[in-house]
């Protein structure tokens, strides 16, 4: 028991100091963030759950998602593919059951990670990604998408890159914000979710609600895409703080 | 759009391939490129049709690079597919330069079976001729009633459901149901079989185990020294110990299981006090 809590207390003090790093880095406060474009403060803990293969929790300024992976384990004989693996996607709401809005969701972060898992490595197997949303302050989407990439990282998962999310508002006068919270959101006349992947910053998945010109959309994408570096920096950091105790 | 752009062109530069000499013992991520040591010297792999005609070119290029867990080939590059810290052994045959294996050293919890692996399993049904053993992969393996030490048609080996097995396998790949035996190939049971009642069973990470099993392990010497006791490890991340107490088995399991996130001082620490009580 002694043992348990010391790692928790060891890794609670580890995504402090993460916050911390990430703010003073590039100023990304919720509170002081400037004209709409920076993200919020992130934090990501790998390897929180005893029970899954792999876990992890993804924070968004007050975003949060928990996300745990099981595979590639037993499938059943129903969903089973004779030559990749079955990939699952559950996403769990705060409160209630799911509904259409979760539906569509999972469907699109399974189609964003069916597009970088090597699920012909592992035929005739299942790989389950469990989303559980803690708490939603806007950018969920893209927070359930950052969760499920490290989640798999933790796995150990192969996989041909990494992903990440990120969403985008267009207010009314046209000005661009990245990473909106709940209220930008409602206030917004676009919001555009994409999903990139880590070697080329390539497309892997894009959502959009609202009114939005052929221009804009290819402005919001190059900031999506400027703003998936610091994720992919975070992730590298994050990660390579876990491997640095062994 | 401009700082997007800028952006951009600097994420290309800091992502391009690294030479894997270079990252060795570093945390590599899935998505990485590496480039192989022949390559590095001749800048790059696009004018490789190009080089110079070299009488011994034969000899330069009769390098072998093994890709074990976690990298794939790329082309003529390295590619990444998990996260861990890149590790790389040497050919047996003396440093011919550049060859050897290179490996991801992860840590994940799930088992995919390997050829060669000594595992524990624990069995979960009997049908006909074969026992199902459960390894912690993600079906489970076959092991025939013929392959134990002595076993023949008529003298069936004494295996209940329930018990633990601890086995090697001799086909696990992707497209086949794994098979275990517990005969090494002159027949002999060489230390597999059912294990006893007693003891017990605990899983952990599949990097502990690697680390435990690698040579002159100084942890295991530790417990050595401890009390004497009796340890299995299974590659599948299953460990079997028992000891002379039920005590002192939970005050080893305990010392192993704690050990995976602990410095080496740390645990010199725990050894001694151990010791002193």
């Amino acid at each position: 028991m002694r043992k348990r809590l010391n790692s928790w207390s060891w890794r609670m003090e580890g995504t402090t100091q993460t916050d911390a790093k990430i703010r003073t880095e590039y100023g990304t406060d919720s509170s002081s963030r400037g004209p709409g474009c920076s993200l919020r403060h992130f934090a990501c803990e790998q390897n929180l759950l005893s029970r899954p293969d792999g876990s992890a929790s993804f924070l968004q300024g007050d975003t949060s998602v928990l996300a745990g992976v099981y595979g590639p384990a037993e499938v059943k004989v129903s969903k089973e593919i004779f030559n990749k693996a079955t990939l699952e996607v559950i996403l769990r709401p705060k409160i209630g059951l799911p509904g259409v809005a979760e539906k569509s969701r999972e469907r699109l972060i399974r189609n964003t990670c069916e597009a970088v898992v090597l699920g012909a490595l592992h035929p005739r197997t299942s790989i389950t990604i469990v989303l559980q949303v803690i708490s939603d302050a806007g950018s969920l989407l893209a927070c359930c998408l950052n969760a499920a990439c490290m989640a798999l990282v933790d796995a150990g998962v192969p996989m041909q890159a990494l992903f990440c999310g990120v969403t985008c508002a267009l207010d009314t006068d046209g000005t661009l914000m990245l990473d909106p919270t709940a209220k930008q959101e409602k206030e917004a006349r676009a919001v555009l979710t994409f999903a990139l992947d880590s070697v080329e910053q390539k497309l892997l998945m894009s959502t959009t609600k609202g009114l939005f010109s052929d221009a804009e959309l290819q402005q919001c994408l190059a900031a999506a895409q400027a703003a998936s570096q610091h994720v992919f920096r975070f992730y590298r950091e994050s990660l390579q703080r876990r491997y640095s105790k062994s | 759009m401009t700082e997007a752009a800028a952006v951009a062109a600097e994420s290309l530069a800091g992502s391009k391939a690294r030479a894997a000499r270079t990252v060795l013992g570093q945390v590599v991520l899935p998505g990485e490129e590496l480039l192989l040591p022949e390559q590095e010297d001749v800048e790059g792999p696009g004018n490789a049709g190009e080089r110079p005609l070299r009488l011994n070119a034969g000899v330069r290029s009769r390098v072998r690079v093994v890709c074990g867990p976690g990298l794939r080939r790329c082309g003529d590059r390295l590619l990444v597919t998990k996260c861990g810290r890149l590790r790389h052994k040497e050919p047996s045959g003396g440093s011919s330069g550049g060859g050897g294996v290179y490996w991801v050293d992860s840590q994940q919890k799930r088992y995919v079976p390997v050829k060669g692996d000594h595992v524990i399993g624990i069995v979960t049904a009997k049908s006909g001729d074969i026992f199902k053993v459960d390894v912690g992969g993600s079906e489970p393996a076959s092991l025939s009633y013929l392959a134990f030490e002595g076993a023949t048609k008529r003298n069936r080996p004494n295996v209940q459901v329930g018990d633990l097995i601890y086995g090697q396998f001799v086909v696990a790949n992707k497209d086949m149901e794994p098979e275990m035996v517990c005969i090494d190939s002159c027949g002999r049971a060489n230390g597999m079989g059912v294990i006893g009642q007693d003891g017990l069973l605990f899983k952990v990470t599949l990097g502990l185990i690697r680390k435990l099993l690698a040579p002159n392990c100084e942890i295991l010497q530790e417990l050595g020294k401890l009390y004497p006791l009796e340890i299995v490890f299974g590659m599948n991340g299953r460990i079997w110990v028992k000891a002379k107490t039920i005590q002192q088995t939970l005050i080893l399991a305990n010392v192993l299981e704690a050990c995976e996130h602990m410095t080496a001082d740390q645990r010199k620490q725990i050894f001694s006090r151990l010791a002193e009580s």
